[in-house]
């Protein structure tokens, strides 16, 4: 099994690298939320995690 | 009149435009979900190895970074997006199967796909109702997607039960951004091509589950 770790390892480094310049190009460009986008983004993610909770208690 | 009237038609082509790429990508996306579904039965019923699902991860990132974006506007562009997810789908096979020999399993993995329909469907509309523009997002997210893998790589030597659940929560929080991210460069008009729409949208489903999957198994294992 342990060659099954080292597989999946070297593969998400792999993604990671990959993935950097992409991360860094979207830092850059991506344009500034105000305070109001961000609560836009921040009330659906409560609740999600609301609806999670209530997943676990289901199980 | 006559400004406003060229204005409305101005606005129409692009709105239908964008209307048109909205559709093809929901229709491709659930395709392409029941083919996964169809899969990963077939997975199960093969009685696959727990390798599959590694090898298959990592067949379809790979198609999916090098192969797909070559042929995204090409109609082989649909048949790719096909086998990405036919293989994700048949690479879940051994972990349903390992889930569903859980005293609890097939209570975890219905709840598991109920919870990303709702989520999915919750956060869509959202975005589609509310036609926010979630642009500002992207650097975030990436940055957050960084983080998490390489916590992931961390946690597949420690293999902390807490960190793993956690890295599940987190990745579940980051999908959702990037279905509200997605969905919103479409209206917005910020994605064009349905293909690789629906690859992303796809990608974000099928990470919510796994990471629901394990966050329940973890969770629902105390009894």
């Amino acid at each position: 099994m342990d060659w099954m770790k080292i597989v999946s390892a070297i593969a998400l480094v792999m993604f990671i690298v990959f993935l950097f310049p992409r991360a860094r190009d979207m830092m850059k460009n991506s344009p500034k939320g105000s305070s109001s986008d961000w609560m836009g983004f921040a009330i659906p993610i409560v609740i999600i995690v609301l609806f999670i909770m209530l997943l676990v208690k289901l199980v | 009149m006559n400004q406003n009237f060229s204005t409305v038609a101005q606005r129409s082509p692009s709105a239908l435009a964008t209307n048109k790429v909205l559709r093809n990508t929901y229709m491709l996306l659930s395709m392409t979900l029941l083919f996964s579904g169809l899969t990963a039965a077939i997975s199960m019923f093969m009685n696959m190895p727990p390798m599959t699902y590694l090898i298959s991860v990592i067949g379809g990132m790979v198609i999916a970074m090098f192969v797909l974006p070559r042929f995204a506007n090409s109609p082989a562009g649909i048949a790719i997006v096909f086998l990405i997810t036919g293989m994700l789908g048949f690479g879940l096979g051994p972990i349903l199967s390992l889930y569903a020999s859980l005293p609890n399993g097939g209570n975890i993995i219905t709840l598991s796909l109920g919870g990303t329909g709702v989520i999915f469907l919750g956060l869509s509309g959202y975005v589609l109702t509310t036609r926010k523009d979630f642009s500002f997002l992207g650097g975030f997210l990436m940055v957050g997607f960084l983080l998490v893998l390489l916590a992931a790589v961390a946690n597949i030597f420690l293999a902390i039960p807490a960190l793993s659940l956690m890295i599940s929560a987190v990745v579940i929080m980051i999908m959702s951004g990037f279905i509200l991210h997605d969905t919103s460069r479409i209206i917005q008009g910020g994605e064009t091509n349905y293909v690789m729409a629906t690859i992303g949208l796809y990608m974000t489903i099928f990470n919510i589950f796994i990471s629901l999957l394990q966050i329940l198994g973890i969770m629902g294992g105390d009894d």
